[in-house]
């Protein structure tokens, strides 16, 4: 007998030879006995000691065995304590009594060592298992305390994330589970710099927390992006390479995006997954459905991420819905779904588009039975108005007119020390990337800024004659040269600035390069509109060319600036 | 009535395995005892007390059959039946019977302990 099985047995019978008996057969067995001779003692034991069972016998002076077994029982509280009567009653009415008091057992007289050893046994094995029972109960209990401790701080750090938009614009009407974070359901709104209004609904895949991890990327990127008018592609194109870089495979989210420009009363939609979103005309009560055309954000690399999105017209008093599966999915105490049906039933019933978005909403709650809680449910009606009528769009009239960088300027100096090792464009663009609307035209400012910058370091700077390349061995030549030069110089400068404003439409990028050089001969202070034919001469300066809206030499021709624009709507 | 009637064999032996060397102890503690359960028979019947009566010769009844004391188990259950019907009456014989039954069985088990 181990100590782990040696128990402590509180033994309670008055007869002193019943009480020598049993505490000889229970301490032959390697317990530990408690003696009692009535119920008051044996419940005074029991609170000082804490055995681990109890042999009780039923009639004994002062207390007997049932009022001391309700107290023990109380005092055990959750604990398993067994409590076996010891008793030499028979009727059915004292044994229930027994029960009653809380026995667990009877052990009647003569006592028989075998069978009360295997009664200590089993009623020990039982109290572990309780114990054990007891023991992983709070424990689920805590960690479960622990996981909505955990789900509330997700929440209010989402909704503290997703309460940043507009979803509460007057134009908009949203139906969203409380919960629906859990469900994978997410809805974002935002104004554009603009004055037009982007709206995103998408639907992880799965439910509880692998749902909910993508959605607070989603929502920062979205709320990083829009205000700063950066275009629907640029958005989509981000949230879509953000997931696939965060998300395991299988995860993914299914959504549709739209950009609603109330100034020229038309909408542009990516839809990726999601089930068909309706445009309802106000004015003939007809609805088109805009269906999925792109995989969900986070399925595909960037690389064959479609971007293409569907521009639609949309007069004043149009109004766009969108919805997740969970309105197709509703289900009827009887299993059955809502489905697409009866979805255009609702639809083609309505007779006033401003009651809509109640009816989807009763119809559905009807179709599933009153008792039942809808948590799946999304919904997303967007109305077009004059903008004058969308307060979201004056607070973002307002918010711009105090905060928007909508001019700037800036001066790089690259020195002597730097030209051999150092490229530019990487940290210029770098910085031009973070300029709204220019994030898509990142490719072409590439081209323009190191044409214009290898032109003022190699002819500016280096003199090198730029004929020498007509040749396959000037070519080899002039990059020979070029080398030697390179090592050589030690003064002069290539200043790149950059200044840039916003206009209605879009913007203005002026990138001007100054060098150290002479610059042209005698060309002092004038534009050159054909610099095909003079030492600058070569395909790059052409190319910059097509590519800008105006390029002119200033100075002595030792500066270059070209104007860039681009229309926020491209 | 043989000795056997009055006390079963095989459950001394057992107690005696259990016991060892306080078995002698727990002969001395079993007469003590029943000495004491009969005068309480004893005051319970002189006071008409039928509740006391029952309880005493309850838990006699089960310290005799721990012992193996068979017959005497049964006088007290007797009893206990009567003390819980009410019906005390002529329970002074009864009482007697025990008396006579415990006075054989304290002479056999002390033969036990040598």
């Amino acid at each position: 007998m181990t100590d782990k099985h040696r128990l402590t047995i509180l033994v309670a019978d008055d007869t002193d030879t019943d009480r020598l008996i049993l505490t000889s057969i229970v301490e032959s067995e390697g317990h530990r006995v408690l003696s009692a001779r009535d119920g008051i003692e044996a419940v005074d034991i029991f609170t000082r000691e804490r055995p681990d069972l109890v042999l009780l016998d039923a009639l004994m002076p002062r207390l007997d065995g049932f009022g001391a077994a309700r107290k023990i029982k109380a005092l055990a509280g959750e604990e398993l304590v067994p409590i076996i009567f010891l008793t030499s009653l028979t009727d059915t009415e004292s044994l229930v009594q027994c029960l009653d008091a809380g026995g667990d057992d009877f052990l009647s007289k003569p006592y028989n060592r075998v069978i009360l050893q295997a009664k200590i046994k089993s009623f020990y094995r039982m109290r572990e298992l309780h114990s054990t029972m007891l023991e992983q109960r709070n424990q689920i209990a805590l960690h479960n305390e622990h996981f909505m401790q955990e789900q509330t701080v997700a929440k209010q750090v989402f909704d503290n994330i997703a309460h940043s938009g507009c979803l509460d614009a007057n134009n908009v009407k949203y139906y969203l589970s409380s919960l629906a974070i859990f469900n994978g359901d997410i809805m974002l709104a935002a104004m554009r710099p603009s004055g037009s209004m982007m709206v995103l609904l998408g639907d992880f895949t799965g439910h509880g927390l692998p749902a909910a991890v993508g959605a607070m990327p989603l929502a920062s990127v979205f709320y990083g992006m829009v205000p700063k008018g950066f275009a629907m592609t640029d958005i989509l194109r981000e949230m879509n390479s953000k997931l696939k870089t965060i998300l395991p495979v299988g995860i993914f989210c299914c959504a549709t995006m739209v950009d609603i420009n109330f100034r020229k009363q038309e909408m542009r939609v990516w839809n990726g997954g999601l089930p068909e979103c309706f445009i309802y005309r106000g004015d003939t009560l007809a609805y088109e459905p805009i269906v999925s055309r792109h995989l969900p954000l986070g399925v595909l690399s960037d690389k064959d991420f479609r971007d293409d999105c569907i521009t639609f017209p949309m007069a004043l008093g149009d109004r766009l819905y969108i919805w997740s599966d969970g309105i197709h999915e509703a289900r009827n105490p009887e299993g059955d779904m809502f489905g697409e049906e009866r979805l255009q039933a609702v639809f083609d019933h309505n007779t006033r588009p401003e009651r809509l978005y109640d009816e989807i909403l009763d119809r559905v709650q009807n179709f599933i039975g009153q008792g039942e809680r809808n948590d799946d449910l999304s919904l997303i009606e967007i109305l077009m108005a004059e903008p004058q009528h969308v307060n979201a769009v004056a607070a973002e009239a307002e918010r711009r007119n105090q905060s928007t960088l909508a001019e700037w300027g800036m001066s790089f100096d690259i020195q002597p020390a730097s030209f051999r090792m150092f490229d530019p464009l990487p940290l210029l663009l770098n910085i031009l990337v973070e300029v709204p609307g220019l994030r898509g035209h990142s490719g072409t400012l590439y081209t323009i800024i190191s044409e214009l910058y290898s032109n003022a370091l190699e002819h500016g700077i280096l003199a090198l004659d730029s004929s020498l390349k007509e040749t396959q061995d000037g070519f080899t030549n002039y990059y020979q040269q070029r080398q030697e030069r390179l090592n050589e110089v030690s003064t002069g400068f290539v200043r790149l600035h950059l200044h840039h404003c916003t206009t209605d439409e879009g913007g203005t990028l002026t990138i001007r390069v100054e060098d150290s050089g002479p610059g042209f001969t005698g060309a002092k202070s004038q534009v050159r509109e054909e610099p095909g034919a003079n030492r600058y001469g070569g395909r790059g300066v052409a190319l910059v060319d097509k590519l800008c809206d105006a390029v002119r030499y200033l100075g002595e021709g030792n500066e270059v600036e070209a104007v860039f624009s681009w229309r926020n709507d491209e | 009535m043989n000795s056997e009637n009055h006390l079963d064999r095989e459950v001394l032996q057992t107690l005696q395995e259990i016991m060892g060397d306080e078995f002698p102890v727990l002969i001395t503690t079993f007469i003590n005892d029943s000495d004491e359960r009969i005068r309480s028979l004893q005051k319970a019947l002189a006071t008409q007390n039928s509740d006391a009566l029952q309880r005493s010769a309850h838990s006699f009844k089960g310290s005799c059959h721990n012992l193996g004391a068979k017959y005497l188990a049964t006088l007290c259950e007797h009893m206990e039946h009567r003390g819980r019907e009410g019906e005390l009456e002529g329970l002074e014989c009864h009482l007697v019977d025990i008396q006579q039954e415990f006075s054989q069985i304290k002479s056999i088990l002390r033969s036990f302990t040598g």
